[in-house]
């Protein structure tokens, strides 16, 4: 009898919700059988309400069944799963189900149906075309290439990431260095780690491509500390990528140098901005710098620094591989591409959906999240992390896209959708947003440091203090975002007026205020 | 900083410094492998790491206790990370926060908030000892927490 081909995911989300404990009866229970299995450790198809997310390979296609706990594992024998057979638990062929479906999955192609950590698995679907044709380029048609693509940065800035590399590559230095910002801190995001987790080749390989283009010839990935699993698996990636001539002194042969390695955070959310980053990773309190000099001209220890997000290099070598007009033609009006969004939260159906920019929010929170888990009505959803504003009702139709978005004063930032149902506190949310910019504040602006806390003083004195004082205190949380907003160095202080006011302004009954002329999201 | 270090701890800190300081950025790669071995970076250590880095000792504190993920105590017990951030608040995890401050007053447990663990649509989720944990109830915390006294 042929082995039989069983996928069970490594990714966090799998493993805290008892993959390893699953895999492990799973392979008792076959050998008890008799049944010989090869027991492949996938990354997460982002299905993540099915996780953990078993797998078997069948003359049809995989087969799909979860979420599997280790006591259902035994009647899933009984039923012949590893045929393919039919159990409560199944929920078909993967491919044919709705959610995965209809995704235009381009950086998440691989993400579930490859071995993470199998070089050989990542080139049979693809991976390392990108850098073997940016290897017969010269670096400024790879430059023009992202550029034509119009690949902006995934991390939220949104900044074409074509720019950056060309200000490095015709930076004179004798040493350039790469840093990928997988400081992933925002609640609600993950496709980062699914993507360190579940796919780091393609990380890898999109960060090579920046080095040879740009003239760096060393690189560091900065992950937080909060992901040991997204650590482990680069680590094991990168030797293995060094071992078979993709990394390492002699690029394929070619005789150009890229070394690479992570490094660890320490629990620091501010690292995520790039400045406070590279004082990380150089030793020292990740405090913000000021800006000039950009760290593409004075980065990591004061020489030329292409800086991108994880999703930002995890782009390129589809870009590269399959051209820029391949990708340019997904997306709207200047927003290129497709991007990985997070569903998150109070969400029936939460996980990642990678859709070309102009999907809407209701598409992605109904079509796709099936509305809450709770079954309750959505009340509020935040996009965009903890900085970024709550978005009213009236605004989830409007196509996702940078700057239409922005007009209206939402942020797409790194695609986390956070849904919240009715018994949602928005006040509490607000003065959330606050107290949280206090924790995390690094300290070097005033506005960011003494206002985050000053404003769950006047947040508190809306909602507990004297009715008579209310619109005085609501005036003065205004002024003191506007102070914020304008004042602070960096996004953190700067950004987190915005989660704040659309609190005060589109849920103001929350505050203990009565607006009739504004209609609650 | 009066503190004193065990031979043996002294030992790891020399062990560590003599494999780290010549990297370019040193310091939190040495402060994680310390703690990783040590389970904190003890106080008495800061004088050695700084004269191995030519840095003051003022920089080396600076450094600890500016990063959460740093100790200068050992944690007490089983370490319990609840996350606080927004999407598990939309899924209970004040009430679950709530649920293990009781149960740390008793228990030998250290609580501590986290601000996201990148399992945001599992959540609420939770790490004990470093391990993650996903869609957790009170209940199956309790759950969690006996079976790891069981193992122990």
């Amino acid at each position: 009898m042929n082995r039989i081909k069983i996928y069970m995911p490594r990714d966090s989300a799998a493993l805290a919700l008892g993959a390893d404990e699953v895999a492990a009866v799973m392979a008792l229970q076959a050998h008890q059988r008799g049944l010989s299995i090869e027991l492949v450790r996938n990354g997460s198809r982002g299905l993540l309400w099915l996780e953990p997310l078993v797998e078997v390979e069948t003359p049809a296609g995989r087969m799909a069944y979860g979420p599997v706990a280790p006591e259902d594992v035994a009647s899933l024998f009984e039923a012949g799963f590893h045929a393919g057979g039919q159990h409560p638990l199944s929920q078909g062929r993967t491919a044919d189900i709705d959610f995965l479906r209809k995704q235009e999955r381009l950086t998440f192609a691989r993400m579930g149906i490859t071995d993470p950590v199998s070089l050989a698995d990542y080139q049979a679907h693809e991976g390392y075309a990108g850098l073997r044709r940016a290897l017969a380029l010269q670096p400024t048609e790879v430059v023009q290439q992202v550029l034509d693509a119009g690949l902006r940065g995934r991390g939220g800035a949104a900044f074409p990431a074509g720019i950056k590399w060309k200000t490095v590559a015709a930076a004179q230095a004798a040493q350039k260095y790469v840093v990928c910002n997988a400081d992933e801190g925002d609640s609600g995001t993950f496709s980062d780690r699914m993507t360190m987790e579940g796919d780091p080749f393609m990380l890898i390989e999109g960060m090579t491509i920046a080095a040879l283009t740009t003239g760096a010839t060393q690189g560091y990935i900065y992950v937080r500390s909060e992901y040991p699993h997204a650590i482990t698996t680069l680590n094991e990636a990168i030797a293995k990528a060094t071992a078979a001539g993709f990394l390492g002194n002699s690029i394929l042969g070619s005789g150009r140098a890229f070394h690479l390695e992570v490094r660890k955070g320490a629990g620091s959310y501010v690292c995520g901005e790039e400045t406070a980053m590279l004082e990380g990773i150089e030793g020292k309190r990740g405090v913000v710098r000021a800006k000039p000099p950009i760290p593409a001209l004075k980065g990591l220890f004061g020489q030329p620094t292409v800086i991108n997000n994880v999703i930002t290099f995890a782009s390129v070598p589809i870009i590269l591989a399959r051209g820029a007009a391949f990708y340019a033609n997904y997306g709207v009006g200047r927003s290129k591409g497709t991007l990985p969004i997070q569903l998150a939260g109070n969400i029936k159906h939460g996980g990642l959906v990678e859709k070309a920019f102009g999907v809407t929010l209701r598409e992605l929170m109904y079509d796709y999240g099936g509305g809450t888990a709770s079954g309750r009505p959505i009340k509020a959803v935040q996009v965009g992390g903890p900085l970024g504003a709550y978005v009213p009702e009236a605004q989830w139709d409007l196509p996702m896209d940078y700057e239409g978005w922005a007009a209206v004063g939402a942020t797409v930032g790194h695609g986390g959708i956070v849904v919240h149902d009715d018994t949602a506190d928005m006040s509490k949310l607000a003065r959330y947003a606050m107290d949280f910019c206090a924790v995390e504040s690094c300290g070097k602006c005033t506005p960011c440091r003494i206002g985050s806390t000053r404003g769950v003083e006047v947040i508190d004195r809306i909602t507990t203090g004297d009715a008579q004082q209310r619109p005085q205190q609501v005036k003065l949380l205004r002024d003191l975002c506007d102070t914020m907003v304008n004042g602070s160095l960096c996004a953190m202080g700067g950004m987190t007026p915005f989660p704040v006011l659309s609190a005060l302004n589109h849920y103001p009954q929350d505050f203990g205020l009565s607006n009739p002329d504004r209609k609650a999201a | 900083m009066t503190a004193e270090m065990t031979a043996a701890d002294r030992a790891v800190v020399q062990r560590v410094l003599a494999e780290r300081q010549a990297m370019p950025g040193a310091l939190l790669p040495i402060l994680h492998d310390i703690q990783d071995t040590l389970g904190h970076v003890p106080p008495a250590a800061v004088a050695d790491i700084a004269e191995a880095l030519n840095l003051s000792r003022a920089e080396v504190h600076g450094v600890i206790t500016y990063y959460h993920h740093f100790r200068s105590e050992p944690a007490k017990g089983t370490v319990v990370q609840v996350c606080r951030a927004e999407a598990c608040q939309a899924c209970g995890s004040d009430a679950l926060w709530e649920h293990v401050s009781q149960k740390a007053k008793n228990a030998d447990v250290t609580l501590e908030p986290v601000y996201c663990l990148g399992l945001c649509a599992t959540a609420p989720s939770m790490s004990i000892n470093d391990k993650p944990y996903a869609r957790v109830s009170p209940n199956k915390f309790d759950h969690l927490l006996a079976q790891l006294k069981k193992v122990a």
